[in-house]
């Protein structure tokens, strides 16, 4: 296959996502905006001028580029799952593999779906969040880098689940039992320099918290990890994920008998 | 030049069931060939492996010269896959359908919309172009695969039982479009259960069972190893008591009503001259079963005793 057929195929996939996003926003746009309204109601308005300011930040402010970093990781990872077994399910993912896709070309089509749920609910959100506070953008070029990656890196998560699932309830059980724990203790709500030495030690181990502060190092320039060691992170976990996401679509797993 | 050929090809599942024991096979370029075989035969694990949507365990397949391993994206642009089971998705439309297919063999838009205009015209699904595939009916649902399979306009097109489930017309609507793409020029392999489906379409045939070829032959000559055939013939006047006819088995149906055997050197003139000096009237005459079906019978029959 010749890289403009290669480019087609990749922009079926990827215009396919985004078609599927936009006929059923009611179930991909618009439940993260209301939810996270709720977050910015209850944590930001409400019990947030109790708390107090956070690393020189109202907590609002504080809050504000965790939660949106939340919508993104939660949304980018749910499309893929979603979408990929979906098309497992109804067995539709056959249309990709009886044609002349390399695999790589199938795993970017269904990442840039995930990556862009992730882009539309974070700036769904972002919106949402500029009627309770005044948003300040640090530095834009660390902003979209940390969105991208981190979506990318999710849609990769999201691609493996769905590879593995065989029923929907096992399209539920990470984001359940593992991605929102760790988002929750990932430094959305709260500095990490507040818990006990023990505790922010064991937080180092949870990625989530790298991206969580790369990100809001970007918009208050505020972290509680060194930058650089964020980004090394997700770039490393990016490059773990995606290479076993390859050889899961290389070898069939869960999509050939 | 093989539009397929099929090298000892074995299949074994996670739950060691064998599926393909070495299967060999060779399709010209232009047949219309039959894969038959009783369900769990091995049919559609064979279509499977050739599509790329089941891994073999052992063999070598070349699809209009193309290996399917080493020269993946070749071959399987080289093959049209109408599988047995509905596999688009329902939310989208029937036209979505045919085009993201396209894209995926890398078809430019605009040529895939010529195409699909063609294809769907041809299947009569252009009018429906914009209806959500969900809302087709299951004949439809089978003509918007097809549509579908000849996007990329492949040099062969599997079809695993297109017609299953399919009334009577646009079965036969089915049986036109596909001898006209196979006389363009298509090459076209088969399964099905209809037995006449196949003895009235396909030139060459295999026949599998229990992951085995037990037969791989053309149709005349599969045919012609039929020892007799069975009619039942519908009398005017009432069966005498004792009735026979000299040199061939009968079987009383019912009063105006005899099964009749008549071997494969045997004329049917000489049975009408039998009758009439009989004095029986035979108000019509039909094949108790399709010729293939009976073949089909006796040689799965054969193979399980052997």
């Amino acid at each position: 296959m010749g890289t403009e057929k290669i480019f087609i195929a990749l922009l079926t996939i990827a215009s396919r996502e985004i078609r599927r996003i936009l006929r059923i926003w009611l179930q991909t746009i618009l439940p993260p905006a209301v939810s996270m309204t709720l977050y910015f109601i209850i944590f930001g308005s409400l019990i947030g001028p109790r708390i107090g300011p956070m690393d020189g930040f109202s907590y609002m402010e504080f809050i504000a580029p965790g939660i949106i970093m939340m919508s993104i990781i939660n949304n980018s990872y749910a499309n893929v799952v979603s979408s990929f077994f979906g098309s497992k399910f109804q067995k539709h993912i056959e249309e990709m593999l009886v044609a002349p896709i390399p695999n790589f070309i199938i795993l970017l089509g269904f990442v840039s779906g995930g990556v862009a749920r992730g882009l539309m609910v974070g700036a769904v959100v972002t919106i949402v969040a500029m009627f309770f506070t005044d948003l300040q953008v640090h530095h834009t070029g660390i902003v979209i880098t940390v969105v991208l990656l981190t979506s990318i890196l999710f849609s990769l998560g999201g691609l493996i689940n769905a590879i593995f699932a065989r029923k929907f309830d096992d399209v539920s059980i990470i984001p359940t039992f593992v991605l929102t724990p760790l988002i929750y203790l990932g430094g959305v709500f709260y500095s990490i320099s507040l818990l006990p030495q023990v505790w922010q030690k064991v937080s180092t181990f949870n990625p989530i918290l790298y991206m969580v502060n790369a990100f809001r190092y970007g918009m208050l320039g505020v972290s509680d990890i060194e930058i650089t060691h964020a980004f090394a992170i997700i770039l490393l976990f990016i490059v773990a994920l995606g290479t076993f996401a390859m050889v899961l679509l290389n070898r069939g797993t869960g999509i050939k008998t | 030049m093989k539009a397929l050929s099929i090298e000892n090809l074995t299949k074994t599942y996670a739950n060691g069931l064998k599926a393909l024991k070495g299967i060999s096979l060779d399709v010209e370029e232009g047949d219309f060939f039959a894969l038959l075989g009783p369900n769990g035969a091995g049919k559609s694990t064979t279509i499977g492996i050739i599509s790329s949507l089941i891994n073999k365990t052992s063999g070598k397949i070349r699809v209009c010269g193309y290996d399917i391993d080493s020269d993946f994206d070749k071959a399987r642009s080289c093959i049209g896959i109408v599988p047995q089971e509905i596999n688009f998705n329902q939310f989208e439309t029937c036209l979505e359908i045919v085009l993201n297919q396209g894209g995926y063999y890398g078809i430019r838009r605009s040529l895939a919309r010529e195409r699909a205009e063609k294809y769907l015209g041809q299947l009569g699904l252009w009018q429906r172009r914009d209806d959500v595939s969900r809302t087709l009916s299951g004949g439809l649902k089978r003509r918007l695969m097809i549509a579908r399979a000849l996007i990329h306009e492949p040099r062969m097109l599997i079809l695993d039982e297109p017609t299953a489930g399919v009334d009577v017309e646009l079965r036969r609507s089915m049986w036109d479009f596909l001898t006209g793409l196979n006389r363009q020029g298509t090459t076209i392999i088969l399964t099905t259960h209809y037995l006449e489906e196949a003895e009235r379409l396909c030139r060459n045939i295999a026949i599998i069972d229990h992951g085995l070829i037990i037969e791989n032959t053309n149709m005349r000559g599969l045919l012609n190893k039929l020892s007799n055939e069975t009619f039942i013939l519908e009398l005017r006047n009432r069966i005498p008591e004792n009735f026979s006819v000299p040199g061939h088995e009968t079987r009383v149906l019912d009063e105006h009503c005899i099964e009749i055997d008549v071997g494969k050197d045997q004329l049917l003139n000489t049975l009408y001259e039998e009758l009439t000096r009989l004095n029986i009237e035979v108000l019509s005459m039909r094949n108790k079963s399709n010729r293939l079906e009976e073949l089909f019978l006796t040689l799965v029959d054969n193979k399980q005793n052997s």
